[in-house]
């Protein structure tokens, strides 16, 4: 085939995507010689494109590659060699996120199986930040745990597992998960995030893991892990000093746990969350000492203590006693107009504040009082609670601008002889200093 | 030349503010007025008998009102495609007109008949009377795209040219020398069909507490209005046990058949307010139950997929479990959480529940305990509910569900709390549920809860008699606000990329890019966007959304988005 300088065919492809193009330069080269096909190439190329995409350098090609979804990734990866070679090189296969779903169980796309096993064979030791996102079947979280046995080669910063939906790593029997993980900790030595709320770890799979991470580990989140103990979740607190944000159950939490975070060799912590969550009603709650909040204000004055509540009105006897360095605030459940006030009392350095109910009393002493010491407020929620648009108005006046976040229902302002609701708006939104509808929901 | 025009109903099933029929009979010799009855749609399953009886009774009443016009109404089955070419050759058809209908699909339809029409040398003749405003209008003043938060479309609204005068109703002089040719056998080929006869059971059926049709609507429309004048008062009423039960002024389902215009009803209210109020303008939130129709049906007009969550691009892609048989327990009203049930059971009983017992049932079926898809909802709903038509059904789904419009999300509610404050009494419980008819208030909202002795004093023993709970709340609500964080954690994340993109693409793809974009960001600890903690913990503020493009829209201006990329102070 005669291939001529500025030959139609490559030419006039400029309307198709470079791949096509590239395919018809290989197409008309068979029968020639390799010297005269790469002059030729150029030819062609230079009077079209003025490269070749062939020889683009790997660098460029992975700065591009790092912004095209994974899909069309591997689209690209098809088209040659050089493409190929760039799709597998390490630095594209720090991260990754399993997505284990069964049709059955979930409506989203499972990440491909040959695809999990292209990544463990070619790549399990470039994998640095990994998670595992699972649906509520147990097929999915024993295929999370088949798939963390085998990263033996890997040495993980980040490891992730997630449920989506129902809990469904709790449904494994626990010796399986737990061997399963142990591999990981073993392996990583320089795990510095972890998250496995709601799995059967227990404390033995966490004396491992300290064994192993304790220098590097900073961020650990086990919510709802029922398997373990005050003592165990105390070993890492005691020997992981890097510990920078932690997340577990309040039946956790103890005076000897915050001492321990508080301790000189321990870094300044930076975050703290707290699961209140009751079984079963009228359920006791232990109390922690004032003197142990003290300690950890003392030792980290900037950290953020965020308390998820999810008690049932009688149950929060014990809280709220004493001053509490809580930051974050979220009540789940109806709360009563008694533990508002506490709130108010006792929890200087507020910051947000969500009540998702509380009844059909008036909040304003409440709120107007939260107002006055929660000097620190930026954010507030409610929701199903009352309050006068009066008390309302005088709550915005006095939080004035800091408050960025103001989410409240429609429902929760009542009208009253100084403001009804058209006009509420307007009011909260001068003290503001910005725009401001209270949250609604549809009337149909 | 004979101008022999066809009217056709779709929704619009009235004679008053008809523009589109009104038009047509102007200047034509003879008019039929037909409805086309797909037979497809009788056996499908997501079409309930209540919603059938309605659409019935609708139609009969039209008929009946045509009749003292000297006119009939023609009800053919089969599908408008196959139908029209027909009719237009029968009937020598010289005009064709309906009301505009917004929905994607029914754009679609008309599409193709207009087509069929202009191939037969038909004239179509199309009006805007089931909305307020012209929705493209609206559309086009927020610069091409639909309004994506209720602010926003309220500011719009208030920018828009008054609402359109409802037409003149159509009456013996409006039909002037307009005639209907009527057949012998009309009521052989052309009659309103029964229930039995779509192949439906009627035995022990109850009477309709909402009886259909364009008297009925008119009839309550007055009510409500007279109800209005004499409270004078305008405010959302306070709601109280009452209002749960279905009511005689209620609108609703007229609106959605059309047998209620919205403009007459937005006109009358309007006056009503201007006479007991002697103010000129009335608020906003006067015309509430009006607007938020009018919102679902603009941001859906111009998205076929608005009813489904993948590839719909104002919808948030969330990890919902599938479970058909806990979606069976709660759309049949066995979850064993008494509120819940009654309302699923006053629903399929009679075809409407109030809108705050529908938020009920709805977080309670998807982000508040069970974590289902809000389809799965939305489809029950379409079948048992007598207002639920395409756009705002799944609109209010979607908003419910949290799944769109930038709804917060922190505030669930309580399938037992949120009952008991609204109706301490449990009146409502008593009447749905029969079986806890002798559980003390104290105990019916929970009674699982209630002493043995209380529950054989009752009756009715837990587990036997009624279900125990299908889950136990606290840990559902717990596990789902962490769920909803951690998505909406992950949404923040698309900031910056949201403007660019069309459709959000597959799960794995996204949340490479994240971690990518957070590589580029801080090659220290790349991986805490994805499951660390934020500062601002609860809050969606609203900056990432997906997929749509959001240049002027009027978000709750979050606290910093900065604050939400960082994970220390």
């Amino acid at each position: 085939m005669k291939r001529v300088k500025g030959d139609e065919d490559a030419c006039s492809s400029s309307s198709e995507g470079p791949t096509e193009s590239c395919k018809k330069v290989r197409k008309l080269q068979p029968s020639k010689e390799k010297h005269q096909e790469e002059e030729e190439e150029t030819d062609v190329d230079l009077c079209e494109f003025g490269f070749d995409w062939a020889l683009l350098p790997q660098e460029i090609l992975l700065n591009i590659f790092q912004f095209l979804p994974l899909l069309d990734r591997a689209y690209a990866s098809q088209v040659c060699r050089g493409w190929n070679q760039a799709f597998h090189m390490p630095e594209l296969w720090r991260c990754f996120e399993f997505e284990l779903n069964q049709p059955a169980s979930s409506y989203l796309k499972a990440t491909h199986p040959d695809l999990i096993k292209q990544i463990i064979k070619r790549h399990s030791n470039h994998l640095q930040y990994v998670s595992f996102k699972v649906d509520s079947s147990t097929e999915s979280a024993e295929a999370a745990c088949d798939i963390l046995s085998q990263l033996v080669n890997c040495s993980l910063k980040t490891l992730g597992l997630i449920s989506t939906a129902r809990p469904s790593f709790m449904e494994l029997p626990k010796s399986h998960f737990i061997s399963a993980l142990t591999v990981v900790f073993v392996n990583s030595k320089s795990l510095s995030s972890l998250k496995i709320d709601d799995t059967p770890v227990d404390d033995p799979s966490l004396k491992v893991l300290v064994a192993n991470n304790s220098d590097t580990l900073r961020m650990l989140k086990m919510s709802s892990c029922p398997h373990v103990s005050p003592a165990g979740i105390l070993c890492v607190a005691d020997q992981c000093h890097g510990l920078r944000e932690l997340a577990l159950n309040y039946h956790l939490l103890s005076d000897e746990l915050l001492l321990a975070l508080s301790s000189e060799k321990h870094v300044h912590l930076e975050h703290l969350r707290i699961d209140v969550v009751s079984e079963n009603p009228g359920q006791h709650f232990h109390t922690i000492r004032k003197s142990s909040w003290d300690a950890m204000l003392r030792h980290s004055p900037k950290f953020n203590l965020v308390m998820y509540f999810f008690l049932y009105e009688d149950e929060f006897g014990p809280f709220f006693r004493e001053e509490v360095p809580i930051t974050h605030l979220y009540f789940g459940r109806s709360v009563s107009k008694d533990v508002l006030g506490r709130v108010g009392l006792h929890c200087p350095r507020l910051v947000e504040l969500v009540v998702c109910a509380n009844g059909l009393r008036p909040l304003d002493e409440e709120l107007i009082r939260i107002a006055k010491r929660c000097t620190q407020l930026s954010a507030i929620g409610l929701g199903e609670c009352e309050v006068s648009c009066s008390a309302f108005v005088e709550f915005v006046k006095m939080c004035g601008r800091r408050l960025s976040q103001l989410s409240i229902m429609e429902e929760v302002l009542i009208p009253d002889h100084k403001y009804n609701l058209d006009e509420i708006h307007w009011e909260v939104s001068k003290h503001l200093g910005r725009v401001w509808f209270p949250d609604m929901m549809p009337t149909w | 030349m004979v101008g022999n025009t066809i009217h056709w109903f779709r929704k619009g099933l009235r004679l008053h503010d008809n523009p589109s029929l009104k038009e047509s009979i102007r200047g034509a010799d003879t008019l039929r007025c037909v409805y086309i009855l797909d037979p497809w749609f009788a056996g499908s399953s997501n079409v309930g008998i209540s919603r059938w009886r309605f659409l019935l009774q609708c139609l009969e009443d039209l008929d009946a009102s045509l009749r003292k016009l000297n006119s009939r109404l023609f009800v053919i089955r089969g599908q408008p495609t196959d139908v029209f070419p027909r009719l237009f050759q029968e009937w020598q058809t010289s005009q064709l007109s309906y009301e505009y209908d917004s929905e994607p699909f029914g754009k679609e339809r008309d599409a193709a008949i207009q087509k069929l029409a202009s191939e037969a040398g038909v004239e179509v003749t199309v009006k805007v009377s089931h909305t307020l405003y012209d929705l493209d209008k609206i559309i086009e003043l927020n610069g091409g795209q639909s309004p994506l938060t209720y602010k926003r479309f309220q500011a719009l609204i208030s920018h828009m040219d008054a609402v359109e005068s409802p037409a003149e109703t159509i009456t013996a002089e409006v039909m002037r020398k307009c005639a209907t040719p009527i057949s012998d056998d009309h009521d052989d080929m052309f009659a309103v069909p029964s229930l039995e006869e779509l192949g439906f059971e009627t035995e022990g059926l109850a009477t309709a507490v909402w009886p259909g049709g364009e008297t009925e609507a008119l009839t309550r429309l007055e009510r409500h209005l007279e109800r209005k004048a004499w409270v004078a008062n305008f405010e959302r009423p306070r709601m109280n046990a009452n209002s749960l039960l279905a009511s005689p002024t209620g609108l609703s389902p007229y609106l959605r058949f059309g047998c209620l215009s919205c403009r007459l009803f937005y006109f009358k209210l309007t006056d009503l307010y201007r006479k007991v109020k002697k103010n000129s303008s009335p608020p906003l939130s006067l015309y509430g139950q009006l607007l938020w129709r009018e919102f679902f049906y603009t941001t859906a007009t111009n998205n076929p997929r608005f009813d489904k969550m993948e590839g719909n691009p104002v919808c948030v892609q969330i990890p919902w479990d599938r479970n058909p048989e806990a979606l069976a327990k709660w759309a049949e009203g066995r979850t064993g959480f008494p509120w819940i049930d009654a309302i699923m059971t006053q629903l399929r009983q009679e075809g409407w529940i109030h809108h705050l017992a529908r938020h009920a049932v709805a977080c309670f079926l998807t982000r508040g305990d069970l974590w289902i898809s809000w389809e799965e909802g939305m489809k029950v709903f379409e079948e048992l509910l007598l207002d639920a038509d395409w756009s705002v059904n799944a609109g209010s789904w979607m908003w419910l569900s949290c799944s769109s419009f930038f709804q917060q999300f922190f505030h669930c509610y309580c399938p037992v709390g949120f009952g008991r404050r609204t109706d301490p009494n449990g009146d409502y419980i008593r009447r749905y549920l029969p079986i806890l008819k002798a559980f003390p208030a104290k105990y019916i909202f929970d009674p699982w809860n209630a002493p043995e002795s209380v529950q054989k004093a009752a009756k009715c023993v837990i587990g036997m008699h009624y279900p125990k709970p299908m889950v136990h709340h606290t840990e559902a609500s717990r596990l789902n606000i962490q769920r909803m964080t951690q998505i909406y954690q992950q949404l923040s994340c698309y900031r910056g990329l949201g403007e660019h993109r069309a459709q959000p693409a597959e799960t794995t793809a996204n949340s490479l890019k994240i971690r990518l974009e957070s590589l580029e960001e801080s090659k220290q600890t790349p991986i805490t966007n994805l499951i660390g903690n934020n500062i601002m913990c609860f809050f969606y503020s609203g900056r990432g959304h997906a997929a749509v493009k959001r240049s002027s829209e009027d978000l709750t201006p979050g606290g910093s988005n900065k604050a939400q990329r960082q994970t220390s102070n």
